[in-house]
């Protein structure tokens, strides 16, 4: 795929290298239409910075606040999102759809 | 992911070279196999097929699930030439995301007021190449018409795994280049990599148009066709 999403990842590490709680979330499954294709990555900070896109919009809100759990507790979880047709569209999932998104801390062990 | 996963995906991306990390999405447990890794791994049918399709996805191994991130390295188009073609193909490379590198050792050519956009190195082919290195994410397109430039450039794109070799010019000129490059040894088989005439045939006449088609002919090598003939 041609994209940032790599800057994104570097962003990541930057983050957790200079100390701060980091999450990383991706799309990992869509169905119907989804506005970001598999494997799009949204990094997230302790403070609720964040870089990227898992769905254009309309669900950065949702996951950026779980990710504040995720880096608290150290835990991956995963989540979906559905939107029924009639809403679908005005929250940018424009022919209604679903995904599922992987949500993993970062974990800066003495390796890294 | 450990800190230590991310640096070392990272610097696979940095030093292009392709990488898939295999995510066990029950577990959260992820190993990265490298692209030297790949071939050896008890898992390399799958590996390979999901890093050709360039796109990350889920897999099922032994009945767990398996999420594999795909990381392809930038695609990116290294020219011969600070012609009209070029500054035309600047602009539109960077809104396709694929990273342009303009080479011509003719200083009043490779001027940066005429390329603000892409990277442009006032040297010689040969050495800039030898330098920057052409791997299977890069294409070649040679547009000075001058077999000096040119030349060195596509004699070092066929010997390397390049995914894209073009070059510009008329029949009778693309003759005389396919002359000049087997008296340096290149078969047959070697110099039909060479896209000649250059670019999907789109009938372009102006420069801008030209840079189109060989734009679209570039990504058309690196997606592959996905659409069949009707």
């Amino acid at each position: 795929m041609i994209s940032t999403d790599t800057d994104i990842l570097r962003a990541a590490e930057d983050w957790a290298r200079s100390g701060r709680g980091v999450a990383i979330a991706t799309v990992v499954e869509t169905w119907g239409s989804a506005p970001r294709p598999v494997g799009s990555h949204l990094v997230i900070d302790g403070e609720g910075n964040f870089l990227g896109s898992v769905s254009g919009g309309c669900v950065e809100g949702a996951v950026v606040a779980e990710a504040a759990d995720v880096i608290a507790e150290g835990k991956a979880r995963m989540l979906e999102f559905g939107v029924a047709d009639a809403a679908a569209w005005q929250v940018g999932l424009s022919c209604g759809g679903r995904i599922k998104v992987y949500v993993e801390p970062v974990r800066a062990g003495d390796g890294g | 992911m450990d800190l230590a996963t991310l640096a070392a995906l990272n610097a696979e991306r940095q030093a292009r070279r392709a990488a898939v990390l295999m995510s066990d999405l029950a577990s959260g447990a992820q190993r990265l196999v490298t692209q030297a890794g790949i071939a050896a791994d008890p898992l390399a049918d799958l590996l390979e097929r999901q890093l050709r399709s360039g796109k990350s996805g889920m897999a099922e191994v032994e009945g767990r699930s398996f999420f594999l991130t795909v990381q392809a390295p930038h695609p990116r188009v290294i020219v011969t030439g600070a012609v009209h073609i070029s500054q035309a193909m600047a602009p539109m490379a960077k809104a396709l995301e694929l990273d342009l590198i303009i080479i011509d050792p003719r200083t009043a050519f490779a001027t940066p007021e005429r390329f603000p956009e892409g990277t442009l190195l006032a040297e010689w082919p040969d050495e800039a190449l030898a330098r920057i290195g052409l791997d299977a994410y890069t294409a070649f397109v040679a547009l000075t018409h001058d077999p000096k430039i040119d030349d060195p450039g596509l004699v070092a794109a066929l010997r390397s795994d390049c995914f894209y070799v073009g070059a510009l010019g008329s029949r009778k000129t693309h003759g005389r280049r396919l002359e000049r490059l087997a008296e340096a040894g290149f078969d047959a088989a070697a110099t039909a990599r060479i896209h000649a005439p250059i670019g999907l045939d789109i009938g372009a006449v102006s420069p801008a148009e030209i840079a189109l088609a060989i734009l679209a002919e570039i990504v058309a090598t690196l997606r592959g066709p996905r659409r069949k003939p009707a």
